[in-house]
């Protein structure tokens, strides 16, 4: 049986000052996932190891880690691609840590209730529900995939540097409801837009569109919207 | 209420430096580092003083500076470093002051 | 509720993407150092020709080749990396219907600098 080696990050804060690694030898087949070998480790080496999952497979949103310094879904992440190396598994970046891989999302959900995420419909139709076109969908489809797994913000520095940065995810579902035809509560989102710690947080640095696993490109959200909060700069002496 | 940023204008001129570089700069270094010769001062002048001459010169050399100059205030941001409104006039009032060199040198140089 | 908050120093290093964007990033540098060399380059014109042709010769010399050919290198990263994240900054492009690929507005990026090139290439020749 070939055995791999996993090391976690550790922090218990009622024990411990600050974080440390700890390395478990786990028996390991092609099919093991990074979220199966850490269930491997609680359920026969060590109860006490935290970390968050549900589905096991990449829909939920839950089992982000950084896994060898990279954002990723334990739950689509294979063992045998870091075999014989070790796999070092942290949680995700630039979050407080709240206790061994589980991190503090609350910034990230005020974040995103900021954003006003849902529609804010123009009047509803007369009959029936509304009429979108497939070339409408298309508009927005991709930012409609985000499972708010926060790949993108343990992969976004500027969200390290500065955490009022409202970030990939939360302006890429902005767009999201912006870009649909049937919202009509872009004038109400565009307050975060145009902040200094809106779509202006960003540089494009773009790995936050590499790490996404729904392909939601939320790099491109956020610069979208740096043409329109320019349009809207400079086009507002125009409007009544 | 979060403030209005002011970003659009630094973003608009850093955006069409840094198109005008990506287009341009690798050609012009070519001729400055490489065929120098090439610059013969009546030719070079002549250029300057036509008009055309006279916005292509002011173009790259204006929009190079802000484009550059944004990127570098950028950067020490990037690297760790605090900056504040007082190193973001300091950046931007640099690229400003080359800018109006150029207009002026322009100027100065005639038709 | 107690947390770790993990220090940002360093972030830069510990992943080659961000070596990458940092690359990408500094070569802002050459084309500040650049503008400022062709203000130079302008002023010696204003002068005269007697101090335009000293500044033309200086560039003659081993060290501005050498500056010259690394700053080269990095003004060609700045336009392949400025071309490629074009698309992401502009809306969705669509002739009736069809959504114009990503690849294609790099390519058209990148023609267009060729096409550039060619024009300053034949303008000094």
């Amino acid at each position: 049986m070939r055995t791999i080696q996993i090391e976690c990050l550790r922090y218990h804060p009622e024990t411990d000052a600050e974080p440390r690694f700890q390395s478990y030898e786990i028996p390991f087949s092609d099919d093991m996932s990074v979220l199966q070998g850490l269930q491997y480790i609680k359920d026969h080496l060590d109860g006490s190891l935290t970390f968050r999952w549900s589905c096991r497979m990449a829909i939920c949103g839950s089992c982000g880690q950084m896994v060898n310094g990279v954002p990723t879904l334990g739950c689509e992440t294979f063992l045998r691609n870091y075999y014989p190396g070790k796999v070092r598994v942290e949680p995700l970046n630039h979050f407080p840590i709240v206790r061994d891989l589980a991190i503090d999302q609350g910034d990230f959900l005020r974040k995103l209730e900021s954003v006003k995420p849902y529609l804010i419909a123009k009047d509803a139709p007369e009959k029936g529900t509304f009429l979108q076109t497939p070339g409408q969908m298309d508009e927005y489809y991709q930012y409609s995939k985000c499972i708010n797994c926060l790949l993108c913000y343990a992969a976004c520095p500027q969200y390290g540097l500065n955490e009022k940065f409202t970030g990939p995810a939360a302006l890429a579902l902005l767009h999201r409801y912006n870009a649909d035809s049937r919202d009509a509560g872009k004038a109400e989102r565009m307050q975060v837009v145009n902040a200094e710690d809106g779509v202006w947080g960003c540089t494009l640095v773009g790995y936050c569109s590499e790490v996404c696993p729904k392909d939601v490109d939320p790099a491109r959200a956020v610069n979208q919207n740096k043409i329109n909060s320019t349009k809207d700069y400079f086009l507002r002496f125009f409007r009544k | 209420m979060m403030r209005r940023s002011n970003k659009p204008i630094f973003w608009s001129l850093f955006g069409a430096g840094g198109m005008l570089s990506a287009l341009v700069a690798p050609a012009l270094l070519y001729v400055t580092g490489f065929r120098p010769g090439v610059l013969d001062y009546e030719r070079v002048l002549a250029l300057a003083q036509h008009n055309f001459g006279k916005l292509a010169l002011l173009a790259v050399i204006a929009l190079f500076l802000f484009h550059g100059l944004h990127r570098m205030y950028h950067c020490l941001h990037d690297f760790g470093i605090h900056v504040g409104p007082g190193l973001k006039a300091l950046f931007h009032g640099a690229a400003a002051a080359g800018s109006l060199a150029a207009l002026y040198l322009l100027a100065a140089i005639g038709r | 509720m107690k947390t770790f908050i993990r220090p940002m120093a360093g972030w830069w290093r510990r992943n080659p993407y961000y070596l990458w964007y940092m690359l990408r990033e500094a070569s802002c540098v050459v084309i500040t150092a650049y503008a400022l060399v062709l203000l130079a380059g302008l002023y010696r014109l204003q002068q005269g020709k007697a101090y335009f042709d000293a500044w033309r010769d200086s560039l003659s010399t081993p060290w501005s080749i050498a500056l010259h050919a690394v700053a080269l290198l990095l003004v060609l990263y700045h336009s392949w990396t400025w071309f490629k994240v074009m698309p992401k900054t502009l809306p969705f492009i669509r002739i009736a219907g069809w959504r114009v690929p990503d690849r294609m507005i790099v390519a058209g990026g990148v023609a267009g600098a060729v096409l550039c090139s060619a024009a300053i290439l034949w303008i000094a020749r």
